[in-house]
């Protein structure tokens, strides 16, 4: 099958990949760009394992094809930690507990990323339904709402 | 002693027993640096797709590889004939059965492997898979387990039907696997038969999936010039799967490698070794390269270990006043189409006769028949120490039944029954012992917790003005740690478990063991363990799983058995170690050792505390000429336990629901759990074990079920249908524990993460029957979706407004 060139930028950087038109982004960002943080866990866009943000919208890279992200702006958990140290949302998931076998966590992350950008202060309810989209089958989701309401009153303390 | 501030805070700095110590694992996932089976991409590595039966039940006619091959990017397709020439078609399981690693001429459940593709990359594989050309002649298939055992029912496994055992006892039926039964039947029939009151009730465990997150796979890699096989996998049993390995492939074990990696979550769904892996090993074989095989989650739901499919009769017999004096519990079990789950060899229903729960049960009798139908394989997984989900549910929906039938308030129908504290060590009517247990304080601490009375103040106000609450009370016991090698083996392997600990020169230590962490935070509390047990930091303790060169060998993670086994192994292998330490320090202070006392992190001299050696001087020297004459250098020791028996850890668990009658949609308003575990090693991890596990309690009790049609085709294999509960539906969890420990543990641990889904389910059900109580329902099987809650609403005619 012919390929095409698509360019974009991953965590900042410009990136530029030959796929099949059909090739989706998880696999591209996977295989061929080495950001293993993106997980598969189904291929019917319920788990949100895959969940990464293409400009400034969750996108669940196992429903997008690669050839759409030309000249997108594309984040993983691999661009959340900044030279200043790790971003608040993992210190937070790691302070309350929020994660075990960790096979969700990138996809949880980076999807609370996009709520906070969106909802600086959420309610519970508001994290909740936010998060829906995305599954852990391990922690019951008690701490991970723990985390990002605790990642939200960090962030409002240390203006950006 | 010594200024007791002052030692507090070493202490502390050790991050021991009983802190929530943060985990040690977190680092890597929250920056997506994780390394699970599908991360791993070794040089010149060629995918596997497989090929699965659209039919339940099939002759396989003629499989033509031909288009297939002709897909760019393919190399091989194998299937069951490609197989035979190396003796891998078949497979033993752990279950004593063997398996079609591919089928070989039938097919016997839908999805079933037929064919494996090997192709450059998984979207080659993929379109291979899609080409290759399969005949089938359709058979008629067994769906329901009732029909197995009917005299025109179909065969499902001609290769062993004339097999008069599969490793279970006689079978009286080409679709029967095994009857096994426990207690006593006659001593039980009578007191049933003179019974002032029975009650009996069918009980459906429905099949459901476990579904971790991160679906099954490998990477299999055979180097031709040595001869040695490495195998990445998400895996709950590295060293079993190893040695079942060795017995496939006649490869020597020390040449085989498995590598557990990090686990994206198990839930028993790892445990067992399903045909992909063998079918990724031969083609690695065949083509001398890597072969990665990794499931879809269409593929995981529909093939891999499922759980339950048990068809329970609970029966109790009672006095008036709801003492019970008979139990009997028989089930007829689904296990689909190989009897492939972990199955001890003597315990072919598991752990099913704890069913005597909490409650001091004078007689007793169980009965499981297993047997075949057109389903995939499986049965025991999901959080679920080997059917004691089944067995828990069966008694707490049971007492239920009875305290119903005689108008006793179910929390007081337990007080009534339950095994009193002085009777602890208690052997049940089965012959189990349970070795601890403080029920009544327990209950009572739940019930103020909720203010239950309040609650049935309240419910009472409710049903008057017809509105539905309803109020589930479970205080189940568990069996974990599995177990005592006299009892439990898998394969003929005993179920121990082994810790080595290495101490370095500086204080440092590496630990290795033969569990397996799919979640739990191993490397986190094991550390803790030897960090009070040797006086060292917590933070400078690495601990290392899964790779079987490394480790020693144990029967890894499942059954709630790390803590309770391969955590007693790592007590004891710290223990051996400071026994050595010990005798350096008496050397080193030139006392007697009886001279000195152990305080934190270092040994003093009795009555003179300024003469110390602190457990880090102790591990210098011990690496220098300056030990006592005769003595090895080094402080490393290794552990092999055995335990002497299981653990039982318990609970008391409240539930409250709202039931809207119109919708019948059930609300959770209030869930509130009590567990008790024994010693504590880390609060914070077991309060995340039981969120984890009564949210997975939540998913089977209302929504969970894996159906089928009367042909077996699956409708419900992807999470389109399967219901997984996001944080939208999941209930708030309120923890609380007491702490009765082991008394035969070396840290009186008792393994927690089970507990909250054995005991949750029931706790679940009972809330939502308790709702229907008044109106004479004494039980609905599960999962009470607002569907099949809306039917019962309507079976009642309270469904409409009037």
């Amino acid at each position: 099958m012919a390929e095409q060139q698509v360019s974009f930028k991953l965590n900042g950087k410009a990136v530029g990949v030959s796929v099949e038109a059909r090739e989706l982004l998880i696999h591209t960002l996977r295989e061929r760009l080495a950001h293993t943080g993106p997980h598969i866990g189904c291929e019917t866009s319920h788990c949100g394992a895959c969940t990464v943000d293409v400009d400034g919208m969750s996108v669940k890279s196992c429903t997008v094809l690669t050839v759409q992200c030309q000249d997108a702006n594309v984040l993983t958990v691999e661009g959340l930690e900044q030279t200043a140290g790790l971003h608040a949302l993992q210190e937070a998931f790691h302070q309350e507990h929020a994660l075990q076998c960790g096979y969700c966590t990138p996809g949880m992350i980076t999807r609370a990323y996009r709520l906070l950008k969106e909802t600086p202060n959420p309610t519970e309810e508001e994290i909740r339904y936010w998060m829906a989209g995305n599954l852990c089958r391990c922690t019951g989701y008690q701490n991970i709402v723990k985390a990002v309401q605790s990642a939200a009153k960090q962030m409002a303390a240390t203006p950006a | 002693m010594g200024n007791s501030a002052e030692t507090l805070e070493r202490e502390e700095k050790l991050q021991g027993i009983g802190t929530s110590r943060l985990r040690k694992e977190d680092a890597r996932f929250i920056r997506g640096q994780g390394t699970y089976v599908d991360d791993i991409k070794l040089p010149g590595m060629l995918f596997g797709a497989m090929v699965r039966s659209p039919y339940a039940h099939a002759n396989i006619k003629s499989i033509n590889k031909a288009k297939a091959l002709a897909v760019p990017g393919v190399v091989a397709v194998l299937v069951a004939d490609d197989l035979k020439p190396v003796n891998l078609a078949w497979m033993p399981t752990v279950g004593g059965d063997v398996q079609a690693v591919l089928a070989d001429k039938k097919v016997c459940f839908q999805m079933q492997e037929v064919a494996m593709v090997i192709a450059s990359d998984r979207y080659a594989a993929a379109d291979g898979a899609a080409a290759v050309e399969v005949e089938y002649e359709e058979l008629p298939a067994i769906v329901d387990p009732h029909k197995s055992m009917a005299a025109d029912a179909p065969i499902i496994r001609p290769d062993i039907a004339d097999k008069t055992e599969v490793g279970h006892g006689p079978r009286t039926h080409p679709n029967h696997i095994f009857t096994w039964e426990a207690g006593d039947k006659a001593a039980t029939d009578a007191v049933f038969a003179k019974a002032e009151v029975t009650v009996r009730e069918e009980i459906l465990n429905p099949r459901v999936h476990p579904c971790p997150l991160e679906t099954c796979g490998c990477v299999a890699s055979f180097n031709k010039p040595t001869g040695e096989l490495t195998v990445h996998v998400t895996s709950q049993i590295p060293h079993l799967f190893r040695t079942v390995l060795a017995m496939l492939s006649g490869i020597a074990e020390s040449k085989i490698r498995v590598i557990g990696g990090d686990v994206g979550g198990g839930f028993g769904n790892k445990v067992p070794i399903y045909p992909g892996y063998v079918v990724a090993v031969v083609a690695s074989i065949v083509t001398g390269v890597p072969i990665k095989w990794i499931e879809s989650r269409i593929e995981n739901i529909s093939t891999t270990g499922f759980a339950r499919d048990y068809h329970g009769i609970g029966e109790l017999a009672a006095t008036r006043d709801g003492r019970i004096t008979g139990l009997r519990f028989t089930a007829l079990a689904d296990h689909g189409a190989f009897n492939s789950h972990v199955s001890a060899t003597k315990l072919p229903a598991g752990l099913f006769s704890i069913c005597t729960g909490s409650y001091d049960i004078p007689t007793a009798y169980c009965r499981v028949d297993a047997v075949y139908t057109n389903k995939a394989p499986g049965g025991v997984a999901y959080r679920c120490s080997l059917r004691v989900t089944e067995a828990v549910y069966l008694i707490e929906r049971m007492i239920d039944v009875l305290a119903q039938k005689l108008n006793i308030d179910k929390a007081e129908i337990r007080r009534r029954n339950f095994v009193k504290k002085e009777q602890f060590p208690y052997t049940t009517a089965f012959g189990w012992t349970l070795d601890s247990g403080n029920y009544h304080p327990a209950l009572e601490k739940a019930l103020k917790a909720v203010d239950y009375e309040g609650l049935r103040r309240e419910q009472a106000e409710k049903r008057a003005k017809g509105e539905l609450m309803g109020i589930g009370v479970c205080t189940f016991t568990e069996i974990v740690g599995a177990g005592p090698t006299k009892v439990c083996d898998i394969l003929g392997i005993g179920l121990f478990d082994s810790c080595e600990i290495r101490v370095h020169p500086t204080g440092s230590v590496i630990a290795r063991l033969g569990t397996m962490s799919t979640g739990q935070g191993h490397a986190t509390t094991y550390a803790q363990i030897i960090a009070t047990e040797l006086g060292l930091p917590s933070e400078d303790i690495q601990i290392e799983e899964g790779d079987t060169d490394k480790a020693p060998y144990g029967a890894g993670t499942w059954g709630s058995r790390s803590t309770p086994v391969s955590g007693a192994a790592t007590a004891r292998c710290a223990r051996k170690i400071m026994e050595k330490a010990k005798k350096i320090a008496a050397h080193l202070l030139e006392v007697g050792e009886g001279d000195l006392e152990w305080e934190v992190d270092r040994f003093k001299v009795k009555g003179n505390p300024s003469q110390v050696k602190t457990m880090k001087e102790v591990c210098m020297a011990s690496h220098t000429s300056n030990i006592p004459a005769g003595m090895e250098q080094g402080l490393n020791a290794v552990d092999y336990y055995d335990p002497p028996n299981l653990t039982f850890p318990f609970g008391a668990y409240v539930c409250v629901v709202d039931i809207d009658r119109y919708t019948g949609e059930v609300k959770v308003r209030r869930f509130y759990a009590l567990d008790d575990c024994g010693t504590r090693i880390n609060p914070m991890i077991i309060e995340g074990q039981i969120h984890g596990g009564l949210t997975e309690a939540f998913a089977v009790a209302m929504g969970q079920q894996i159906p089928f049609d009367e042909s077996g085709n699956h409708l419900g294999n992807s999470l389109m249908d399967y219901f997984l509960p996001t944080s939208v539906e999941t209930p708030k969890w309120e923890t609380d524990f007491t702490v009765t420990p082991s008394p035969h543990h070396p840290l009186g641990a008792k393994g927690v993460a089970e507990s909250p889904h054995v005991g949750g389910i029931p706790c679940f059900s009972n809330a939502v029957v308790d709702a229907f109580a008044h109106l004479g329902v004494t039980h609905m099987d599960m999962p009470y979706t607002s569907f099949r809650v809306w039917q019962q609403c309507k079976a009642l005619g309270i469904s409409t407004r009037t």
